[in-house]
């Protein structure tokens, strides 16, 4: 039997078959996850910040982009997921208050979003489906049986990505 | 050292509440005022809690809430938000345009005067919280414009989560309860400081020595 597996936020998990990893209330940060269809292994991670680098409280690889994603990786490598196989889809990065000012953390989503395609794009993990930005939250839920992300919104629709 | 919340002895804590329960109470008034009715409080409790902890107040993750945010800036920084559940940001927004009763769901989004309406109240709020900081403190602080969002309490969150997450995991909320004739109307109010504001508050109302062990 599967699990429904729930990740909070800065946290990671990885699941198989017929397991579906999900996070709830998505805002500004970004549920990465990655995808091996073979094996059907999936992995999720909800980061929070774009990096690592910047920040004194930097223990939780979880919490960042950088991190996050090279992170996920390590564990779906040991759980026995091919490299050359694993897919990636992500969803959040909303901004979900607007403000004139030019505070930089108000645009955390769009850094975010930014950081991890870069992060991606370095580790040569191919980015297959989005779903990013808009002003409100998200739910995701990814089914380790056929690799479908599932995102859910309050007046926004149910996508499949 | 820069003072947090996670290092502030008791005595800075207790004034930090204080400072809470004199702002909460400042605006209640207000709000009383502009409304020309009686307004009841409860004694607002004032805690220091995890996020984590704060999403499952207001309902877990996926509930949908109301959320008012504010930048102030001047002689110390942050930012400050309210949030309220959605029947409740319904009824406060009635005494203020006052629609027939009854019309008030459960679910369903705001419309746009219930939500200008909200901002209203939310800039009165505020702002009576940052004057009775500056009448304790003699600091200046300007207050920004709110910005409203309606959607998951965690999407919402994130919000000053990712903010303060870059100084520390656990936030100062004040939760007040306050009830107009037979309405009970709850909300939730966050200070989320920026770095150096515990410091020069403190400092200001001389409940932190220049140098000892800082």
């Amino acid at each position: 039997m599967g699990q429904i597996i729930k990740i909070g936020m800065a946290d990671f998990n990885t699941g198989k078959n017929d397991d579906i990893l999900t996070t709830l209330g998505l805002g500004s940060c970004i549920g990465i996850t990655l995808y091996d269809p073979v094996a059907k292994i999936g992995g999720l991670v909800h980061i929070m910040l774009p990096s690592s680098k910047a920040i004194r409280n930097n223990s939780n690889p979880a919490k960042f982009a950088d991190t996050g994603i090279e992170f996920l990786l390590k564990e779906m490598l040991k759980l026995g997921a091919d490299r050359s196989r694993l897919v990636s889809k992500i969803a959040g990065g909303a901004q979900m208050f607007s403000f004139d000012s030019k505070n930089d953390i108000m645009k955390i989503g769009e850094r975010n979003a930014i950081a991890t395609k870069e992060k991606l794009k370095e580790l040569n993990l191919p980015l297959v489906s989005e779903d990013i930005g808009g002003t409100f939250g998200r739910t995701i839920e990814l089914y380790c049986e056929t690799g479908i992300l599932v995102v859910k919104t309050i007046g926004h629709g149910i996508k499949k990505i | 050292m820069t003072i947090s919340i996670e290092n502030m002895d008791h005595m800075q804590m207790d004034v930090l509440k204080e400072i809470g329960n004199i702002g909460a109470g400042n605006a209640m008034t207000a709000l009383a005022q502009m409304l020309n009715k009686k307004v009841d409080m409860s004694v607002p409790k004032v805690e220091i809690l995890e996020f984590k902890e704060v999403v499952e107040l207001l309902g877990g993750p996926e509930e949908l809430v109301c959320g008012l945010y504010f930048r102030f800036d001047g002689d110390m920084a942050g930012n400050i938000m309210f949030m309220f559940s959605l029947p409740s940001a319904k009824l406060l927004t009635n005494l203020l345009i006052w629609k027939e009763n009854n019309q008030i769901q459960d679910r369903g989004d705001l419309d746009d005067i219930e939500r200008s309406a909200l901002q209203e109240i939310g800039n009165i709020l505020s702002g009576a919280y940052i004057s009775s900081l500056t009448m304790l403190t003699g600091l200046n602080m300007k207050l920004s414009i709110p910005s409203l969002a309606v959607d998951m309490a965690g999407a919402i969150l994130s919000v000053p989560i990712i903010q303060y997450g870059q100084v520390g995991d656990k936030v100062l909320l004040i939760e007040t309860e306050f009830h107009q004739e037979d309405k009970d109307i709850k909300g939730f109010f966050f200070l989320i400081p920026d770095l150096e504001f515990y410091d020069i508050l403190l400092k200001s109302l001389g409940v932190l020595d220049n140098g000892s062990n800082n």
